[in-house]
């Protein structure tokens, strides 16, 4: 109803269907690799996997200390380009000399996949940590410019031109309306962000990191050890969910209009 | 054309006849090219001055313009608070009294404007307008989208909001019959160049009510203006065919 904006907390209904089918995944990779189907043969079971994971790497600082530098890339790289690309995003929507200044080169740079950035970023920066950190930067940051840089153009006339009307000033205008305008667009973009990002630095850890989840998993292939590399695998699959659920949030907090449908 | 203060007059036309760009100039959205508005006999907008906006003249635009990240309430508080014309809290009393008054509106106060019925955001929409405390009312075909029920309700909240408040309306509309309705004076513009065919003068009695609409005179001036908008659609339609041909 429209009258109980203010809803409590709910949480969120238990989806036996998803249970059941993360249930049957393992069921099937156990029986798979029991049955010895090709393909599978060289794969561990889903209970080595457990065993070794409970064994080795529960209590292994190294282990968690992978997942730390993996979460501090991906954050750092993502905050400086939601930092950077917000405002460059509107000043490109709002300015129109700059716009054509500015539009043409950030088309042709855009295209090119971060990984493709990983050689100059490693001659560029000083250190490792700093060239990962600008990939991973690079992976969110055309996404957030291309995402805010259209919605401040999609900005409704009568939004503007009614605030007008009311006797806002063009600052006004700005904070009030084209801020809260392009905010969906910003979430949009940061929830594709996070997903590259976390794409991004696994790639960039394997080519040339000396640690995180993804040198964890590339490890585990250089040495044979694939109980390892599944490891590696649903790691870096729980983190991306963790940060993902961490976006959604921070959406919901910025557009409190949208939480209530 | 002159419109007096508390007229409620209704300009219809064919599309394209630029009942829209008359508005967007009454408003101070868009240029003059030629000729010019006066309000209280203060030029608002000549070809020589620029246009400019203000909340004396203030527009419920066709598609609905509320503020979709405000509440209902946040967005009628909107105008009066960003003109420093009331504090916060005054605002907000003034605004929850003008939903109250129009329809019971202050029950939603609390939500989001995507929550409401088209008809409920178009009533805030002039709530909105309204608390600014404007000279002219520009309403710009307000009620196109909506099927011929809501209609039909929204005419009635509209006249009475109209009854309780007393403020020059200008509606824009291409529906004759909701313009003589609601109208006193029904406005038929030709098809493009825009220029004024006929002022229909629509005398009857207020307070309206639905079954005006079956009056004699009613369908006297009904007839009346039928026959000059038909032509001027024709008009327009046949000039349309020769451009696409």
């Amino acid at each position: 109803m429209a009258q109980d904006i203010k809803s409590k907390f709910r949480w969120p209904q238990f989806n036996w269907r998803g249970a059941i089918a993360i249930v049957g995944f393992f069921a099937a990779w156990h029986f798979f690799v029991k049955l010895g189907v090709p393909g599978f043969k060289e794969i561990a079971a889903p209970f080595d996997v457990l065993q070794t994971f409970l064994t080795r790497y529960v209590n292994n600082q190294e282990y968690w200390s992978s997942w730390v530098s993996s979460f501090k890339r991906v954050l750092y790289g993502f905050l400086i380009a939601q930092v950077l690309g917000i405002p460059l995003g509107l000043m490109l929507g709002t300015r129109e000399v700059f716009h054509n200044l500015a539009y043409p080169v950030i088309e042709i740079l855009r295209p090119i996949p971060p990984l493709a950035w990983v050689p100059i970023s490693i001659l560029f920066w000083p250190t490792t940590e700093m060239s990962i950190i600008f990939i991973c930067f690079i992976g969110a940051f055309f996404i957030i410019v291309i995402n805010v840089h259209d919605a401040v153009r999609s900005i409704k006339n009568e939004h503007i031109w009614l605030a007008q009307s009311l006797g806002a000033s063009s600052g006004q205008i700005f904070r009030r309306i084209m801020i809260p305008s392009v905010i969906p667009s910003i979430a949009v973009g940061m929830t594709l962000g996070i997903a590259v990002t976390w794409n991004v630095v696994i790639a960039a850890e394997m080519i040339s990191g000396g640690n995180g989840l993804g040198r964890l998993t590339w490890e585990g292939y250089v040495s044979h050890t694939v109980t390892v590399v599944i490891i590696g695998m649903i790691s870096i699959g729980l983190a991306g969910y963790l940060s993902t659920i961490v976006v959604d949030y921070l959406e919901k907090k910025m557009m409190p209009w949208r939480v209530v449908r | 054309m002159e419109i007096e203060p508390g007229d409620f007059v209704a300009i219809v036309g064919p599309s394209g006849c630029g009942k829209s760009t008359l508005m967007n100039i009454i408003a101070g959205f868009d240029n003059v090219t030629e000729g010019q508005v006066l309000l209280d006999g203060q030029p608002l907008a000549t070809a020589t001055t620029p246009p400019k906006p203000g909340s004396d003249r203030v527009v419920v635009f066709q598609n609905g313009a509320l503020f979709p990240w405000k509440t209902v309430l946040e967005n009628v508080m909107y105008g009066p608070v960003i003109q420093n014309m009331m504090t916060p809290s005054q605002a907000e009393e003034r605004a929850m009294d003008l939903l109250a008054k129009c329809g019971g509106l202050n029950k939603v106060a609390a939500s989001y404007p995507p929550q409401l019925s088209s008809g409920m955001q178009r009533r805030v929409e002039i709530v909105r307008a309204l608390i600014n405390e404007p000279k002219i009312l520009l309403l710009d075909e307000p009620f196109r989208a909506m099927d011929t029920v809501s209609k039909t309700v929204m005419h009635q909240h509209l006249l009475e909001m109209y009854r309780v408040c007393r403020k020059t309306i200008v509606f824009i509309t291409h529906d004759l019959e909701e313009a003589i309705y609601l109208a006193d004076r029904v406005v038929v513009m030709t098809s493009r160049p825009g220029t004024i065919k006929s002022i229909i003068n629509v005398k009857l009695p207020r307070p309206r009510t639905p079954n005006m609409m079956l009056s004699a005179e009613y369908l006297a001036l009904k007839a009346q203006a039928i026959a000059g908008v038909h032509e001027e659609a024709k008009k327009a339609f046949e000039r349309g065919e020769r451009e696409h041909a």
